[in-house]
């Protein structure tokens, strides 16, 4: 299948970040549950008692719409990627577009597809705008992921988010080449309704999950636009942990300076629907004119969206417009586990 | 809060949404029928910038019902860039990190829910200025 373009070329006109300000090391985990943190991440960020995926998305969409120097009204659509919206139901994107200003006449949603969710409300905006329908699309990828005290996951789910607003090449701070996007029914992690944790499918998780999906979108993107890793400056990957986007990266022929600038994982975890989104912002942060970025995401369930960008003139009058990623990262607090379980709102109050 | 008050208040909520009087260009907060400057109708919604510094604060470590779960936390006064005080609780931040002519910016935050089965109420709050909590 060829790479997937709009008709008319786009870009993203503005991006912002976001991470709370909690860091729970991997060793609390260990001191409680007599775990090995050996190859999970050092801390993972921890949402405060006041936020939630909602909170989330609106200060990175209120980063983006400060970058893209834009008024809110024009955006035609919010969309919201996650696996921890705050209703079972009632959307997500309409108290975020409240808050930023968005007018009535908008699109507003709510995507799930676990870590790909963002990503997926990515593409979707890039149709919306490529087609001619919108000017201008929001969408955000933002999670608060809970893992059940003691599993593997509890080390790396965290809390984060980045927004983007898509709007056409010409404002672009990068434009996009292409995108591929490829998905499988695979078993790797699951939630039911109802219920408070996911659960994982072992080792469905790493290769026929991770790996067969990244590597399947990214080969198939780079061959559709006759790339090889040499021709990007910076490559970008979901970061469930620090090894398997190194660890792809390396199979894709990527190098440490290419994958290291956006791999966040080891400082706030693995920030769900949010992080591959975060590794971009983070990289977009110090890109220069010129530069291409390879942005890579995966859900289990499973599937994995590629995007080639190319940075324009425009980049740096935006990078200074709002908090970077950097910024978000060195703002932190370490916490215990017994403030952990608090914010995390597992003391029964009443 | 009602539904109805916590639906109609939703931009000021929100979005720090106050107004503008048409009439002697005074910048109001919270939004009110008349400005209290010049008499007339007040109509005119602003979007305020959400900076502002810490007038003055106390720390409630004996919340009202519905905020039992958050205590110790910080009430404020903030002084606004645009001139308004603004009652409003402080976040991501302790009790003794706070002092009065503290740099401040808005944020909207959880603020509480209406049990377990009800509407979740967001609200502004204010927190340390970025910039400034990054070189600590
Ligand atoms: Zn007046």
């Amino acid at each position: 299948m060829s790479v997937m373009r709009p008709l008319r070329s786009v870009g993203l006109v503005g991006y912002g970040a976001y991470i709370p300000r909690y860091r729970l090391p991997a060793s609390e985990i260990s001191r409680i549950w007599g775990g090995d943190e050996e190859g999970t991440v050092a801390f993972k960020s921890v949402p405060g008692l006041d936020e939630d995926t909602v909170t989330i998305a609106i200060e990175a969409a209120r980063n983006a719409v400060a970058r893209a120097r834009i008024d809110p009204v024009l955006l035609r659509a919010v969309w919201i990627g996650s696996e921890s919206h705050p209703y079972a139901v009632k959307p997500s994107s309409t108290v975020v577009a409240e808050a930023l200003g968005v007018g009535n006449a908008c699109l507003a949603a709510d995507l799930q597809f676990a870590c790909k969710a963002g990503t997926e409300a990515l593409q979707a905006g890039i149709a919306l705008v490529g087609s001619g329908m919108a000017g201008y699309a929001m969408a955000i990828g933002a999670d608060t992921a809970q893992g059940r005290p003691g599993d593997a996951l509890e080390y790396t789910a965290a809390a984060g988010g980045a927004a983007y607003i898509v709007g056409p090449a010409e404002a672009g701070c990068a434009t996009l080449e292409g995108s591929y996007s490829y998905v499988s029914d695979t078993p790797d992690f699951w939630r039911r309704p109802g219920q408070n944790y996911p659960r994982h499918g072992g080792r469905f998780t790493g290769e026929p999950g991770y790996f067969a999906h990244v590597l399947s979108s990214v080969r198939s993107l780079m061959e559709g636009l006759g790339r090889s890793a040499s021709d990007y400056r910076y490559a970008v990957f979901h970061q469930p942990n620090p090894r398997f986007p190194e660890r792809a990266a390396r199979q894709l022929g990527f190098k440490s300076e290419q994958y290291s600038p956006g791999l966040l994982a080891n400082e706030i975890g693995n920030a769900y629907a949010g992080s591959s989104l975060l590794g971009m912002s983070a990289v977009l942060d110090i890109a220069q004119p010129g530069d291409r970025i390879l942005l890579v995401s995966f859900g289990s369930g499973a599937g994995s969206d590629a995007f080639s960008w190319l940075v324009t003139d425009t980049l740096p009058k935006r990078q200074s417009l709002a908090p970077t990623t950097r910024a978000y990262i060195e703002r932190k607090t370490i916490i215990d586990y017994a403030t952990y379980l608090r914010l995390r709102g597992q003391l029964v109050m009443h | 809060m009602s539904l109805a008050s916590s639906w109609r208040t939703r931009k000021f909520r929100l979005g720090f949404v106050g107004e503008i009087c048409p009439q002697c260009h005074a910048k109001l907060f919270p939004p009110r029928d008349i400005c209290p400057h010049c008499g007339g109708p007040a109509k005119e919604p602003l979007a305020f910038s959400g900076h502002g510094t810490v007038y003055s604060y106390t720390t409630m470590s004996v919340a009202p019902r519905g905020f039992e779960g958050q205590t110790p936390y910080v009430a404020a006064l903030v002084k606004t860039e645009e001139g308004p005080l603004v009652t409003a609780q402080l976040t991501d931040v302790a009790s003794d990190e706070v002092f009065i002519g503290m740099p401040v910016e808005m944020v909207t935050r959880h603020i509480n829910e209406e049990g377990d089965d009800g509407i979740i109420n967001y609200h502004f709050k204010f927190r340390p200025e970025l910039a400034a909590a990054a070189k600590h």
